[in-house]
C-alpha cells in the first residue's frame, strides 16, 4: 500500500496542480468580466465528450508528445533544453523540403521523417557542442537558436519552400508523404502512432538499457556518474541529438498529418507554440515518456477545446496557455501535497493516501 | 556616412540598452542572493502589457508604475515558491514565461486587437528633446542604476549580507541572517526592474505593445549576467553591446541598397548570433556565487 502510495503520489500532485491551474485560470476569466463555467463546461464537452472531440485531443497530442519526450530526455540527463520550439520549426520545414523529389509511396513518408529527425538534431549540434566544450547553459544557447530558426523559417517559408500559387503558405506535402488518417472526418492521423512508438522506446532506452541508466544517472547525479566511468560529454551530444530528432519528428508529424493543406504557413502560426507547450506537458508528466501520453492528450484536449470555448463562450483560447503556466508552477514545488496538508487544505487526502 | 545615421545608431543603440540593462542589473541583484530566475522573459511581457493599461488609466508614470507592481507581484509569487518552498528556480521560471505568453495573448484579445495594443500618444512617457534627437527620460537612470547596484552590493552591510545568503546560506544562516527573506527580497527587487524594462518597452520606447514584445530579451539579459559574471558595471557594459547589436540590424536595413542583397530576416538574426558569441567566449572566465540555483534547506 505505501508503495503504491508513493508510485500515486506524482499523479496525485499532477492532478492537484491541474486543479490549481484550471482555478486561476477561471480567476483570470472571472477579472476580466467572463463566466468561467460555461466556459470550462464547453472546454470539456467538446475535448473529451465526443469521439470526434477526443480525436482531436489525440491529434492535438501527437506533436506535444514528441516535444514533451524532447524536453523530458534532457531534464533526466541534468539538461534544461529549451530549444524544441526552434528544433520543431526545422523538422517541420525538411518534411515539407522531403516533398520535392519523387518518390514511391511507401518510401516516402519515412524519408520524409528521417530528414526531419536529422534537421532537429542538427539544429540541437551547435548548442550541444557549446554545452559541452564551452560550458555555455542551454538555457541561453538552446533560447538563441529559436530565435534564429524563427528567422530562418521565415525566410524559408517565405523564399525558399513557397507555393507558387497561394503565397501564405509553403508548397504542400506530397500525396505519397502524407500520413494516412486514422479517422474519417477528422485530423487524426498515423502521426499519432509515431508519437506512441517514440515515447516507448524512449521508456524502454531510460529504463531498460544501460545507456539509458547512465544518462539517468548523469542527470541525477553527475559527480558519481563521472566517478563511474559515464562520459559527460558524450552523454551532452547523445541526449541533445535525441531531443533534437524527436522535436523534429515532432514538426514533420504535424506538416505531414494534418489536412486539409499538409503545410507551413507563413508567420507559423500552425506550429508555433508547440515547443514550449511541449515543456509543460513534459512537467505534467513527471518527465516520465508513460506519463507524458495521458498528460498531452489532456493538454491537446484542452487546446482543441479551447478553440471552441472561444466560439461558444467568447472565451479567448489563449487563457489555457496560462492555466498551463501556473500548473507548471505548481509543479515546481517539490513538496507541493506536503505544502497544501501543512495549509490545512488537504486533510481529506491525506486519510486516503 | 552622415552623422544623421550615426545619431540614429546610436539613439536606438541607447533605447535598446535601456530593458536589458534594467533586467539584467536587476537580475545580479537576485542571482547575488542564489536565485537564479529564467522567467524575466515572462516578467517583460507582462509588465509590458500591464504598463500600458496603467497609462491608459493614469498616464505614463502610471504605466510605468504598473510595470514596476507586476515585477513585484511575480517575483514575490517566484520567491514564495523557490525560497520559502524550495522549488527548482528553473521550472519556476519556465511556468512564469509560459504563464505570460497564455496571459498577455488572452488579455490582447480581450481589448480588441489581437496581438497589438497601441499606448495612446498622450499616454506615452514624453521623451527629453536634445538637438541631436529625442531620448527616452529612463536612459539616463539605466545608465546611473548600475553604478548604484554596485556601491549598494559590494559597499553596504545590505549587499553584503545577500552576497552572503547567495554564496554560503549555512554561514549566513548560523550569522542570523534570515536566508529565505534575503532571498525573496533580493529577486522581488530584480523582478521589479525588470518590471519597469517590461513597461519602459511599451509606454516610453516601442509606444505599443505586442505579444513578441519581449522577443528573447529576458533571455538576452541573462546572457548579459552571465556575460557580466554578477558585476553590475559589466552589466551596463553587456546592455550596451547587445543593445548596440540590436540597433545595428534595425540600422542596417535603413541603408540604402541593403535590403536588395540581404534578406531582412537574416539581419534580424544579429542580436541572437552576438549574444552565443560573446556567451561563448568569455563563459569560463567568470565565476558565480556557490549556491546559485541550489535551494537552502537547514541541515
Amino acid at each position: 500500500m505505501s508503495r503504491l502510495g508513493q508510485g500515486l503520489r506524482p499523479l496525485v500532485e499532477s492532478l492537484i496542480a491541474g486543479l490549481i491551474g484550471l482555478g486561476v485560470g477561471a480567476l483570470i476569466m472571472w477579472a476580466w468580466g467572463y463566466n468561467p463555467w460555461p466556459a470550462y463546461r464547453v472546454l470539456f464537452q467538446e475535448s473529451f465528450g465526443s469521439t470526434y472531440g477526443l480525436a482531436g485531443a489525440l491529434a492535438n497530442a501527437t506533436p506535444l508528445i514528441l516535444t514533451a519526450l524532447a524536453f523530458a530526455i534532457g531534464a533526466r540527463a541534468g539538461l534544461f533544453i529549451i530549444g524544441a520550439e526552434g528544433m520543431m520549426y526545422m523538422g517541420a520545414l525538411a518534411a515539407v523540403a522531403a516533398s520535392l523529389p519523387r518518390l514511391p509511396a511507401g518510401l516516402h513518408p519515412l524519408v520524409s521523417l528521417a530528414l526531419a529527425a536529422l534537421a532537429g538534431l542538427l539544429w540541437g549540434l551547435i548548442p550541444a557542442l557549446l554545452r559541452a566544450f564551452r560550458g555555455v547553459h542551454e538555457v541561453i544557447s538552446t533560447i538563441m537558436f529559436n530565435w534564429l530558426a524563427h528567422f530562418l523559417a521565415f525566410y524559408l517559408v517565405a523564399n525558399v519552400l513557397v507555393d507558387p500559387v497561394r503565397a501564405e503558405k509553403t508548397i504542400s506535402v506530397a500525396r505519397t508523404a502524407r500520413l494516412p488518417l486514422l479517422l474519417r472526418g477528422t485530423d487524426l492521423s498515423l502521426g499519432i502512432g509515431v508519437a506512441v512508438g517514440c515515447a516507448l522506446l524512449a521508456y524502454l532506452w531510460l529504463w531498460h538499457t544501460v545507456s539509458g541508466y547512465e544518462v539517468r544517472a548523469a542527470g541525477a547525479n553527475p559527480e558519481a556518474a563521472r566517478y563511474a566511468g559515464v562520459a559527460p560529454r558524450a552523454t551532452v551530444l547523445g541526449v541533445f541529438a535525441v531531443a533534437g530528432a524527436l522535436a523534429g519528428l515532432a514538426g514533420a508529424v504535424e506538416a505531414m498529418g494534418r489536412p486539409p493543406t499538409y503545410a507551413v504557413y507563413s508567420g507559423l502560426t500552425n506550429l508555433a507554440g508547440f515547443g514550449f507547450d511541449g515543456i509543460g506537458v513534459a512537467m505534467i508528466g513527471r518527465n516520465h515518456p508513460l506519463g507524458i501520453l495521458p498528460a498531452a492528450v489532456f493538454y491537446g484536449g484542452l487546446q482543441a477545446g479551447a478553440r471552441l470555448m472561444q466560439m461558444w463562450a467568447k472565451v479567448p483560447f489563449e487563457v489555457v496557455r496560462a492555466v498551463q503556466g501556473v500548473i507548471v508552477l505548481a509543479l515546481a514545488l517539490p513538496e507541493l501535497l506536503r505544502i497544501l496538508r501543512r495549509l490545512g487544505l488537504l486533510r481529506r487526502v491525506r486519510r486516503h493516501a | 556616412m552622415t552623422w544623421a545615421y550615426f545619431w540614429s545608431l546610436l539613439s536606438i543603440s541607447l533605447h535598446a540598452m535601456v530593458p536589458i540593462t534594467l533586467a539584467a542589473v536587476g537580475e545580479v541583484i537576485g542571482e547575488s542572493a542564489g536565485l537564479f530566475n529564467i522567467g524575466l522573459e515572462g516578467i517583460l511581457l507582462l509588465s509590458a502589457f500591464t504598463g500600458t493599461l496603467g497609462a491608459k488609466a493614469g498616464g505614463p508614470l502610471a504605466g510605468l508604475l504598473a510595470g514596476v507592481a507586476t515585477g513585484l507581484a511575480v517575483g514575490f509569487v517566484f520567491g514564495l515558491i523557490c525560497a520559502f518552498g524550495k522549488g527548482n528556480q528553473l521550472i519556476a521560471g519556465v511556468g512564469l514565461n509560459l504563464f505570460a505568453l497564455g496571459f498577455v495573448a488572452f488579455g490582447l484579445q480581450v481589448l480588441g486587437s489581437p496581438g497589438f495594443h497601441k499606448v495612446p500618444d498622450g499616454s506615452q512617457l514624453p521623451p527629453i528633446r536634445t538637438p541631436v534627437g529625442a531620448f527616452s527620460p529612463l536612459i539616463p537612470l539605466a545608465l546611473a542604476l548600475p553604478f548604484f547596484v554596485h556601491w549598494l552590493l559590494g559597499r553596504t552591510r545590505v549587499g553584503l549580507r545577500l552576497k552572503a545568503v547567495g554564496e554560503n546560506p549555512e554561514a549566513a544562516d548560523v550569522a542570523g541572517i534570515p536566508v529565505e527573506w534575503v532571498q525573496l527580497l533580493s529577486t522581488m527587487a530584480g523582478a521589479a526592474l525588470a518590471g519597469l524594462a517590461g513597461a519602459y518597452m511599451s509606454v516610453s520606447w516601442l509606444g505599443s505593445v505586442t505579444k513578441e514584445i519581449s522577443a528573447g530579451r529576458g533571455f538576452i539579459a541573462l546572457a548579459t549576467v552571465v556575460f557580466s559574471g554578477l558585476r553590475p558595471l559589466l552589466a551596463l557594459a553587456g546592455g550596451l553591446l547587445f543593445g548596440f547589436f540590436e540597433s545595428l540590424a534595425t540600422w542596417i536595413q535603413s541603408l540604402p541598397g541593403v535590403k536588395e542583397v540581404v534578406p531582412w530576416q537574416f539581419i534580424a538574426m544579429t542580436p541572437y548570433v552576438a549574444t552565443l558569441l560573446v556567451v561563448a567566449g568569455v563563459i569560463g572566465r567568470v565565476r558565480f556565487p556557490k549556491a546559485l540555483g541550489v535551494p537552502y534547506r537547514r541541515e
